[in-house]
């Protein structure tokens, strides 16, 4: 293919790439990355659906029944309001927490080596799961919110209040994603992760503020559920989606918290993804 | 820069391998591999199941870092400048690896993306590279309904977007029916004859091995045993012996007295292999 007339060879040496190009190439095949994922969603978009099921169970048994307790929901929120914005992180938790399966998945049939004996850096590959995992869970965010509309949940549909939504769905994913994708590289085979995903799943949602308040726990659990990064996400939610909801820590350190622990997460990983090759 | 490397005389050293390494715990699954595989040449890899083959192929594809010892592929060392050996190398590994929830076409776009393709490039190279591999009317569909041959032949379109210097097929026909075989090493056989690639080919058929490689390294227990082209190998066990004789002859007779031992070794090395990695 090289001598059929094309353009002089493409590999410039690192010397000759100026930090632009590297940063524009940086950015593509996170994309790229990224793009695959939404076509898969795209040829398969059941998978959305039989996903949604869950949220849809949370909602209308466990929520109307709750509701009917006085107390739960701080302030004049009502229960099935306060728990939509729960259950719109779990939902898009629970995506995210078995995105480690896919890893070990696409390792075994090859998929993963292939793209770690591309150029494209370690941490761009992360990233990009990363973000495809954020755009999987935007999909169930709007299957929450035609639901929780659906159930008569004051849902504020200001643009911007919902940019902040995506914002604080698409970092809290990218988050647990990246913590999957860490415990995989770690565990490798599926058998042992299924195992760990269970058992993770259900403290991360448990010792939150998804489904009751902080107030109402024990104080070691209140104080567990202050360094989960859940109850930050939970929180930006409940500020920015519904119409009479509040921000307990504010929503600088909300998005703070969700930046930094994806951030620290994503180097990690970064430095692990390499030995999914092995 | 491929290319004009690729038109200069004489034999240049595509990869050259100095005493390369790879301990699994207290197993040595490549012990000590020094060679030179030269540019333009098919260099078939050949050895028992656990021998240290893919081992050997992960180390040169900057997958599994070395124990000790070095290569440099295309001038580039694999433990010093992974990034840039990964720059003029392609992949296709043992297992269909294509993605097959993605359609032909897609799955290139991926690699084209992942390996800088300059996007006003990137569509005239994926629509070469299907026609190349006889793929251009099954483009636009998953890849979950392709056929064995038609998966791996998309999988060598996909390594070739960037062009690289040096190919390493992993089993490349493993699995296919005779006529899918033959489709995979005709086209292998013209980008040898077009663009002069190097490629490093491992195969369990000595046919195609005896057939298409330039030359040949035996490897068994992660050491090379023999090099040399296919009339070589076979002159050095006698008159009238095939390749299958030489693999035979070369590798069982080292092996017999070890048999049990050697048994327990491959399980180790699998297992080994699957744990650490």
């Amino acid at each position: 293919m090289a001598k059929s007339g094309g353009p002089a060879a493409p590999s410039a040496s690192m010397a000759e790439r100026t930090i632009l190009q590297t940063l524009a190439d940086y950015a593509l095949q996170t994309f790229a990355v990224a793009a695959a994922e939404v076509e898969k969603l795209r040829h398969d978009p059941l998978e959305l659906f039989t996903r949604a099921v869950q949220p849809v169970l949370w909602l209308m048994l466990f929520g109307e029944v709750m509701a009917r307790v006085r107390g739960v929901a701080p302030g004049n929120l009502p229960y099935l309001d306060f728990l939509a914005a729960g259950i719109l992180a779990q939902s898009a938790l629970f995506v995210a927490i078995f995105y480690g399966i896919s890893a070990i998945w696409e390792r075994d049939l090859g998929v993963l080596q292939r793209h770690l004996v591309s150029p494209a850096p370690r941490s761009a590959l992360v990233l990009g799961k990363a973000l495809s995992a954020g755009v999987r869970a935007l999909s169930q965010a709007i299957i929450v919110y035609f639901l929780a509309f659906a159930l008569g949940v004051g849902i504020d549909l200001n643009p911007l209040k919902v940019i902040g939504v995506a914002a604080a769905i698409m970092l809290g994913s990218g988050l647990f994603s990246t913590l999957s994708l860490i415990i995989a590289c770690i565990v490798k085979t599926r058998e042992r992760f299924m195992g760990i995903g269970q058992v993770l799943t259900m403290p991360i949602f448990f010792a939150s503020n998804a489904i009751y308040p902080l107030s109402l726990m024990p104080a070691w659990l209140n104080a567990v559920s202050h360094v989960n990064p859940l109850t930050y996400e939970v929180d930006a939610l409940r500020a920015l989606m519904l119409t009479q909801g509040t921000s307990d820590y504010g929503l600088p350190l909300d998005f703070a918290v969700l930046a930094a622990a994806s951030a620290v997460l994503i180097a990690i990983a970064a430095k692990m993804y390499g030995r999914m090759g092995y | 820069m491929p290319s004009e490397q690729a038109t200069a005389p004489g034999p240049v050293a595509a990869v050259s391998i100095d005493g390369l390494t790879r301990r699994f715990g207290d197993l040595i699954a490549v012990d000590r591999v020094t060679l030179k595989i030269n540019q333009g040449e098919i260099f078939g890899l050949i050895g028992p199941n656990g021998a240290g083959k893919s081992t050997l192929i992960k180390m040169l594809t900057t997958l599994l870092p070395p124990t000790s010892g070095t290569a440099s592929i295309a001038g580039h060392d694999i433990v010093n400048e992974p990034a840039e050996v990964r720059r003029h190398i392609g992949y296709v590994p043992q297992l269909l690896s294509a993605d097959g929830s993605l359609t032909g076409y897609e799955n290139l776009l991926l690699s084209a993306r992942l390996y800088g393709v300059p996007r006003v490039e990137r569509r005239q190279r994926i629509s070469r590279a299907l026609e190349r591999m006889g793929l251009a009317d099954v483009a636009d569909h998953l890849v979950s309904h392709y056929s064995g041959g038609m998966i791996r032949r998309l999988e060598i379109a996909q390594c070739l977007l960037h062009r690289p210097e040096v190919l390493f097929l992993d089993e490349p026909t493993v699995g296919l029916d005779p006529s899918a075989r033959e489709t995979v090493w005709e086209r292998v056989l013209e980008l040898r004859a077009r663009f002069h690639r190097t490629m490093v080919v491992t195969s369990h058929l000595m046919d195609e091995i005896n057939e298409f490689c330039d030359r040949i390294a035996l490897i068994d227990h992660g050491r090379i045993v023999a090099v040399g082209t296919a009339p070589e190998l076979k002159a050095r066990v006698g008159p009238n012996a095939t390749l299958d004789d030489v693999f035979i002859k070369l590798v069982d007779s080292e092996r017999e007295s070890i048999d049990r031992r050697n048994y327990g070794e491959v399980r180790r090395a699998r297992r080994a292999e699957r744990e650490h990695g």
